[in-house]
């Protein structure tokens, strides 16, 4: 009995002993600990003190694969780009795009920096807020690879500067550029002229005439639609183009937040008024039962300029010679300026391994015409791609009308008050306004609660929020 | 020399210290230390806790908890009696099979399946979510639904390889103590609430202590919910989805470990509470 036990306990300290070298070994295997905010990230090796480029190059290799990034509407341009140069080798992986908020390029990223690690090379993101989060230097990761920085820039001048005038802002931390664009976004006014002509309704070219349209539409022609407010960018279609102070970033980590504004007060009141007369629906467009209730249904969508092919063409599939785009709405006395709805931006990791096809790759998808003109869905952010764009999207012959004009028109018209910051602000109003509506709360009533959550989520990311 | 069963148990050690201790013992090394190194104290706990997600996502959890322990203790061993009571031999074979079938599928699988039960424009159950006034989806997600929506999620998936468990628990009873309650003249009732139920009692205790380990980390229903209501259901719903975003939204993996061990502390408590009280390892 003694010598079972004698046994046991030493089998006993055996263990004990194990699990503490295990402890111990992984503790000091792990004390190296990350730092955080470095410059360049810790993929840098020492090879190359300062590169032409402006900021530290992990050891280049001239051969080796890029990873690439995309979401699923842009599988074509990485498929187009493998055609066109068949030398370049490209792994493409696909993933969410950054859509509707979901950060996940900015998660993946923390986890590649704790890990030192599987950085992509290029990554297209529908969510432009990479670079509040992975510029160099201060606050920033450093994952992100300054284009237009040291003695030989990685994407030229020349370059750069046929993007179309502020499109590249949202990516510009302190005069450094940090992705190309690769859409823009603006709002228009998408309308059905097949209806709107047979039922002799004027097309409304502000916030106001189209309140009045909306009641002329619910009396005569219940069940149409003249807008959606049941998606995650709604605010942005809407609340940026009333100009409302919901997302004003006034510095590298500075927000201000008034949605009790008059501006957006105005704004919540006309959206309100048209959700109870049913002629705005609340419903997500992308969702499942929105194609099958009231697909059909539609008169009016203010919306971005990719809701021409996504929506109409795509999801709807209304037939063609019906939907025509007239000038984005301003409310009357306003100047008129308009919201933006994404535009998704290419952007190169400061971590690659092969700089020269990274850029390679990322300048092609953004500016080449045999993607951004023949296969890209939305408008191009290269002005020349931009007039071959709109060329080719008239002579299909599906639009009812002359949809260059608006649509270049708005493309300057972006209110510059509103600003991506490093949270999401769509999965903000998703969670607070959208939930709440669809218990019925009108959304005046609940723009205290947007302000609240708004401020919330800026404190948790170390903004100062004025209020 | 070592005896069978210590080799037995050796792999199972290893990845236990593996899975299990290191990180357990690495979560506590980051929550008492700071993001840029040295001590920190309660420092980490203090600044999760004071987060305005914190306390919210502990009362979701607490609340689907509450619901989802009580609805598998009482539904389960009612089931488990019920199977055991048939006599038909292969009635008893093919439910046992049904029950466990929803177990088989792989936790995000399910919750996959759930999200089109759930969408009332999908559902095969679409005219009952329209009955109880719940005709969008956006009404069936609202806050009040989901700890009840999790709780039959989970249900589904984990109830039956419990109620299996808890049978083959029942079989161990000695068929003669039951022909004794029998012959006492008491009826099915009686037996098993005086018989049957306190000689399995152990098991009972042991799937209380997994599903309290397994709730508090509620993760994978909510995110997945979050994410195909395009955020309406926020993606920091339950505490180990905030820990989540701490650590990968914010970089800070310290208040990550920091709300980890908050929820290893209250599970560590219950556990010994319940193992105490249900005298888990008193042998006779």
């Amino acid at each position: 009995m003694n010598e079972g036990g004698a046994a046991r306990r030493q089998l006993r300290s055996y263990v004990f002993g194990a699990v503490g070298l295990a402890a111990v070994v992984s503790l000091a295997a792990c004390s190296g600990g990350t730092s955080i905010g470095g410059n360049g990230g810790s993929g840098a090796s020492s090879s190359a003190s300062a590169s032409p480029y402006g900021f530290t190059t992990a050891k280049q290799d001239a051969g080796a694969t890029i990873t690439v990034w995309v979401d699923s509407n842009r599988v074509p341009a990485v498929e187009a780009f493998e055609k066109a140069n068949p030398g370049v080798k490209i792994k493409m992986v696909t993933y969410d795009g950054d859509a509707n908020g979901s950060d996940t390029f900015r998660t993946k990223s923390e986890l590649f920096n704790r890990a030192g690690s599987g950085w992509p090379d290029v990554v297209f993101t529908d969510d432009d807020n990479a670079a509040s989060w992975g510029s160099l230097g201060g606050t920033g990761t450093g994952n992100l690879a300054p284009l237009n920085q040291g003695s030989k820039q990685l994407v030229p001048g020349t370059t750069l500067d046929g993007f179309a005038s502020g499109s590249l802002g949202v990516c510009t931390v302190n005069g450094s550029v940090y992705c190309l664009r690769n859409d823009l976004a603006q709002n228009v006014l998408w309308y059905n002229k097949a209806l709107m002509d047979k039922w002799g309704y004027q097309v409304p070219s502000t916030w106001e005439q189209y309140q009045q349209l909306a009641a002329k539409v619910a009396k005569e022609h219940p069940g149409y639609i003249v807008g959606t407010a049941g998606d995650a960018w709604t605010p942005e279609i809407y609340m940026w183009g009333s100009e409302c102070p919901a997302s004003q970033v006034t510095g590298p980590k500075a927000i201000t937040v008034n949605t009790g504004s008059a501006n957006c007060v105005r704004m919540a009141k006309l959206l309100d008024g048209l959700i109870a007369n049913k002629t705005m629906s609340t419903q997500s467009l992308f969702g499942p039962q929105f194609v099958k209730e009231q697909g059909s249904k539609v008169l009016m969508l203010p919306g971005p300029d990719w809701y021409g092919g996504a929506v109409f063409q795509g999801l709807i599939k209304t037939p063609k010679g019906q939907i025509a785009v007239a000038p984005a709405l301003h409310w009357a006395g306003q100047n008129p300026v308009t919201g933006a709805v994404g535009g998704g931006a290419w952007w190169i990791s400061s971590h690659s391994t092969n700089l020269a096809a990274a850029v390679k790759f990322a300048t092609w998808a953004a500016t080449n015409s045999a993607y951004q003109v023949d296969l890209a869905p939305g408008f191009p952010a290269y002005k020349p791609a931009a007039s071959g764009w709109l060329a080719k999207q008239q002579s299909s012959g599906y639009w009812a009308n002359d949809i260059a004009a608006p649509i270049t028109a708005a493309a300057g018209q972006v209110w510059s008050g509103w600003v991506p910051p490093e949270f999401s602000q769509e999965s903000v109003w998703s969670t607070t306004v959208l939930a709440a509506m669809t218990q019925g709360k009108t959304i005046e009533s609940l723009l205290p609660a947007w302000q609240t959550a708004i401020a919330n989520q800026a404190k948790v990311d170390n903004y100062t929020v004025k209020q | 020399m070592l005896a069978p069963g210590h080799l037995f148990v050796s792999g199972y050690t290893v990845l236990l210290v593996l899975f299990g201790i290191v990180p357990v013992v690495y979560s506590l090394y980051l929550a008492l230390t700071k993001p840029a190194g040295g001590f920190a104290g309660f420092g980490n706990f203090i600044q999760t806790a004071e987060d305005y997600r914190f306390l919210p996502a502990i009362e979701h959890v607490a609340a689907y908890i509450g619901l989802w322990l009580v609805s598998l203790t009482v539904l389960v061993t009612l089931l488990a009696l019920v199977v055991h009571r048939l006599a038909a031999r292969r009635t008893k074979m093919f439910i046992r099979f049904a029950y466990y079938i929803p177990g088989a599928l792989a936790g995000a699988s399910s919750v996959l399946l759930w999200l089109f039960v759930l969408n009332p424009s999908v559902s095969p159950v679409s005219l009952l979510l329209k009955w109880t006034g719940n005709g969008q989806f956006g009404q069936v997600i609202q806050p009040s639904h989901l700890p009840l929506i999790f709780t039959v999620i989970a249900f589904w998936t984990g109830a039956g390889g419990w109620i299996l468990v808890l049978y083959g628990a029942l079989n161990t009873i000695p068929a003669d103590v039951l022909e004794a309650a029998t012959v006492d003249g008491a009826g099915p009732v009686r037996t098993a609430w005086r018989v049957q139920l306190p000689m399995i009692g152990k098991w009972i205790t042991y799937m209380l202590i997994l599903s309290l380990a397994a709730g508090t980390q509620l993760f994978v229903e909510p995110q997945l919910l979050s994410q195909s209501s395009f955020g309406v259901v926020s993606n920091y719903y339950s505490a180990n989805q905030l820990a989540y975003q701490y650590a990968f939204n914010q970089n800070n993996f310290n208040g990550a470990a920091a709300i980890s061990i908050d929820l290893l502390v209250v599970a560590l408590i219950c556990a010994t509470v319940l193992i105490a009280r249900g005298r888990l390892f008193k042998t006779d």
